[in-house]
């Protein structure tokens, strides 16, 4: 162990054999060391949290071969988002769809765009939502019964759902921009699919109608 | 009355609890702290809002712009009996003692079973020359490698469950995960070509590694090799 000699000068002191043990109690400043220590511990806890991932679930359905076994759903409740090639190719339509009559909408994910639309559309479900997240909040009622509520609100029969359609090279940034909206949008009831060659054509022809571009 | 004496010497403060304090969490995280195993690609995953972390025991498969698949899966005991597996799979793929030791320990790898052996053995710089060239992991129908990984994995994962004693209710709760980390600018369809290869095996629910949105850049998928 090295040894610590307070006092400058003395170090050499003492004869050959006895060596004068000094009196005083041997202190030394230890700010730095502390310094040290804490700009380490600041270090080591920052990094530690810094690096955890998030992710985001997302459920695909089962392949279902028989056309006949394919869940029913009601146009009224349908609002397709169709995902072009670039980032800027968000389009939707309410209903089913129809070659020629279908207008096609441009929106995108900025908080006025895809979000208010659903927000709108999924108002009576978000009402319920709110009304759990109050209870919830107020601790009338506990994590796993509104969990429970909440499973059954957004899935209910009533609720609108939204279908994703991609085509081959939509980005998949956009993808989960759109599930992301979604979730915000309490809209559990989604699917993501492939773009029919119809729907392909229409959006092919709208950007290019509005001069879409690559950014 | 008694006065009170004031020390004329200039006040110290004995610091030396705080500094064992301070030495002690700085050790503990230090230990704690994992560290990141080189990782072959670059996948800079999409932001989103949402806050759930990514699982512990988790199986991912990166995808970058290419659309090249990566395979890891966390726990170096299941790495350990995963290997094994594979090699029994792929007779062709011959791995010493030392190479299965190494590919416990190693992260995330996008090489095909038959370079697989040269890859573990490689030094950084012939790694790093290897993922260049490669093409990930073979996932056409024909050479479905990728899909004997998941499926490997999977049973590795619960051998190594049931040797360490969970139950079945454990194993509900908190077992396997599935992840997929794609680059944001990937093609969705070569994203959906791993996600058939998951769907063949009866697996649908996965978590997609994204960024918090607003801190671009800072979340990264670690998997620890330990």
């Amino acid at each position: 162990m090295a040894e610590i000699v307070e006092g400058g000068g003395g170090g050499g002191g003492g004869k050959h054999g006895k060596k004068k043990a000094k009196k005083g109690s041997a202190r030394i400043d230890m700010t730095p060391m502390v310094d040290l220590a804490f700009l380490l511990l600041t270090f080591f806890v920052l990094a530690a949290t810094l690096a955890k991932p998030k992710a985001m679930e997302i459920i695909y359905p089962k392949e279902v071969d028989n056309q006949d076994d394919k869940t029913k759903l009601d146009d009224a409740l349908a609002t397709t988002l169709l995902l072009g090639e670039h980032e800027n190719e968000v389009f939707y339509y309410f209903g089913a769809f129809k070659p020629d009559t279908t207008q096609l909408m441009l929106t995108d994910f900025s908080t006025e765009g895809f979000r208010k639309i659903m927000l709108d559309k999924n108002s009576a479900v978000n009402d319920q939502v709110n009304q759990l997240k109050a209870k919830l909040e107020s601790k009338e009622i506990d994590e796993p019964t509104y969990q429970e509520a909440y499973k059954q609100v957004v899935g209910s029969e009533k609720a609108p759902f939204c279908v994703i359609k991609t085509i081959e090279n939509t980005k998949f940034k956009n993808v989960i921009n759109a599930m992301d909206e979604l979730n915000i949008c309490n809209v559990r009831k989604r699917a993501i699919q492939d773009m029919a060659e119809s729907e392909a054509i229409a959006v092919r022809q709208k950007s290019s109608e509005l001069g879409l571009k690559k950014k | 009355m008694p006065k009170i004496k004031v020390p004329k010497s200039a006040p110290s403060l004995d610091m030396t609890p705080m500094v064992d304090l301070a030495f002690l969490l700085v050790t503990f995280f230090m230990l704690t702290a994992k560290f990141r195993n080189m990782e072959p690609i670059k996948a800079d995953p999409p932001s989103s809002t949402s806050l759930t972390q990514l699982p512990e025991k988790v199986m991912l498969i990166t995808i970058d712009t290419a659309g090249r698949a990566y395979f890891d899966i966390s726990g170096r005991g299941v790495r350990e009996k995963l290997i094994q597996r594979m090699a029994v799979r792929y007779p062709g793929m011959k791995l010493t003692a030392e190479q299965v030791e190494n590919f416990s320990k190693m992260g995330t790898f996008g090489q095909p079973v038959e370079l697989l052996a040269q890859y573990i053995s490689g030094d950084d710089e012939q790694k790093e020359a290897l993922d260049a060239a490669g093409k990930g992991i073979p996932l056409d129908s024909l050479n479905n490698q990728l899909g004997d990984w998941i499926q490997e994995g999977y049973y590795a994962f619960m051998d190594d469950a049931t040797e360490n004693g969970a139950t079945k209710e454990e194993l509900k709760e908190n077992g396997l995960r599935y992840a997929i980390k794609a680059d944001g600018n990937t093609d969705y369809a070569k994203v959906e070509k791993v996600i058939d290869v998951f769907r063949d095996k009866q697996i649908f629910q996965f978590n997609m590694v994204t960024n918090l949105e607003g801190s671009e850049g800072t979340a990264d998928a670690n998997l620890d090799a330990h």
